[in-house]
């Protein structure tokens, strides 16, 4: 499209001018993450005319995510984030260059995907890959822009930034398991990240186009309780700057083996047009007594031993009385098999009304 | 002296702030960043547990080597996760 008109609002600025937006244009930018943070960075990187963007999840979208994760859609649940992203930024501007990465960053391959581009969004949900992706970028020389939150709390910095600070400048050492919640499990509001990710994506246009004063050597702390934000003045650590090599491991937890779930009635509207495998994993005697006709009975004691017998090339759908059981089921199938589509049918055959019993 | 709390610091004790008498009654005063790390994780021993707690002091970054004094405005800052 007409790169002159598109851009007039930005080119105008005295402050940015053409010369900002031909520094966007021969921009690469890896985000790492497309949920509640990657989200409204890759929106505004896109629509202001950054060149290429990396994509970069292996999580599908799932009903809870869309309370803050805004460019999905009800019709988009269960599809992978990266593609349905991938297709309405392409939609949003189509003269940006696209790169997919369908996984997750890991030692094994950070550092080359790392090397091909300018910038990294560090818009992850967990400390693992967040303390990767800082020793990668001081491996292969790149800065990073950081953003995290907790509650109504959030942090942006630019990390690794010329001679400025790291990650490990502010926080040496990752939190043990449990010292401070990890994967959103303690909750997060849906504008939150939207705030925090919408100052990365100006971090970022400032790092890229070299206008501005960049965040960094500070780390802005935003309480969105109180509308205050204070910044911290960093200190660089020389040793932290010195890094070659990534560990061999970062504890990074499986965030994504959240139980993906449906209720009956989104069970049922699926069933009507999709193949797919219903188990019941109660008991025999409870099965006997009132069972979904397709349904094929593996009790949750056996399933371990009798997982062969499910076809993980179809999606599988759990159901117990209450719903509890099933999503031990979900966890099961999915360490067997991480990459298999498996459910939890939320409320199991009690949330089943009365006359579906007889026809399914 | 008050210390302003962020994140699972605000959670484990319970409040967005806390303020430390500044007068003796008998208790050592906390005279420096890390003597004052020790004398909140006497009160909450959670608080010392933590692998990283980055401490401000004036809001920039303090060693625990760096003297406090009674005007000093504290900022506990433990890492977030979420995304």
């Amino acid at each position: 499209m007409e790169a002159a008109s598109r851009y007039t609002r930005q080119t105008s600025l005295p402050d940015f001018g053409p010369e900002g937006q031909a520094r966007l244009q021969h921009s690469k930018v890896l985000i790492v993450g497309l949920g509640g943070l990657g989200i409204p960075v890759a929106q505004y990187l896109n629509a202001m005319g950054v060149g290429t963007l990396g994509l970069m999840d292996n999580d599908t979208i799932a009903l809870h995510n869309l309370q803050r994760q805004v460019l999905y859609s009800e019709n988009d649940i269960g599809k992978p984030k990266v593609s349905v992203a991938a297709q309405k930024l392409a939609a949003q501007n189509s003269d940006t260059r696209i790169n997919v990465y369908a996984n997750y960053l890991n030692p094994e391959n950070a550092l080359e995907i790392i090397k091909q581009y300018d910038l990294v969004v560090d818009a992850t949900d967990n400390f693992g890959t967040r303390y990767l992706i800082n020793d990668a970028c001081v491996v292969v020389k790149k800065p990073f822009v950081y953003g995290a939150l907790q509650g109504f709390e959030g942090q942006v910095s630019v990390f690794n930034y010329k001679d400025g600070p790291t990650y490990r400048c502010v926080f040496p050492d990752p939190p043990k398991a449990r010292e401070i919640p990890n994967c959103n499990e303690n909750g997060i509001l849906g504008v939150l990240p939207g705030i925090i990710g919408t100052l990365q994506a100006l971090e970022a246009v400032k790092v890229l186009s070299g206008k501005g004063q960049v965040l960094s050597g500070e780390l802005l702390l935003f309480d969105g309780n109180t509308q205050q934000s204070r910044k911290i003045g960093l200190e660089v650590n020389p040793k932290n700057k010195q890094l070659t090599t990534l560990q061999l491991h970062y504890e990074i937890p499986p965030c994504e083996t959240e139980v993906p779930v449906v209720t009956i009635a989104e069970f049922l509207h699926l069933s009507a047009d999709l193949r797919l495998q219903l188990i019941d994993v109660r008991n025999p005697e409870e099965f006997a007594g009132n069972a979904i006709r397709s349904a094929v009975n593996i009790p949750l004691s056996k399933l371990e031993d009798e997982l062969i017998r499910i076809d993980f090339t179809l999606p599988v759908y759990f159901i117990c009385q209450s719903g509890v059981r099933s999503r031990s089921a979900v966890q099961i199938a999915q360490d067997f098999k991480p990459q298999a589509q498996v459910y939890s049918i939320e409320g199991g055959m009690t949330a089943l009304p009365d006359p579906i019993k007889i026809t399914v | 002296m008050t210390v302003l709390l962020f994140g699972v610091a605000k959670d484990i004790v319970g409040s967005p702030s806390l303020s430390i008498p500044t007068t003796a009654n008998g208790k050592r005063i906390p005279k420096t960043v890390g003597e004052l790390r020790t004398f909140l994780g006497k009160s909450y021993p959670e608080l010392e547990q933590l692998s990283s707690l980055a401490i401000a002091v004036n809001n920039a970054y303090a060693q625990d080597t760096e003297e406090i004094n009674s005007y000093d405005e504290i900022a506990l800052i433990p890492p977030v996760s979420g995304g």
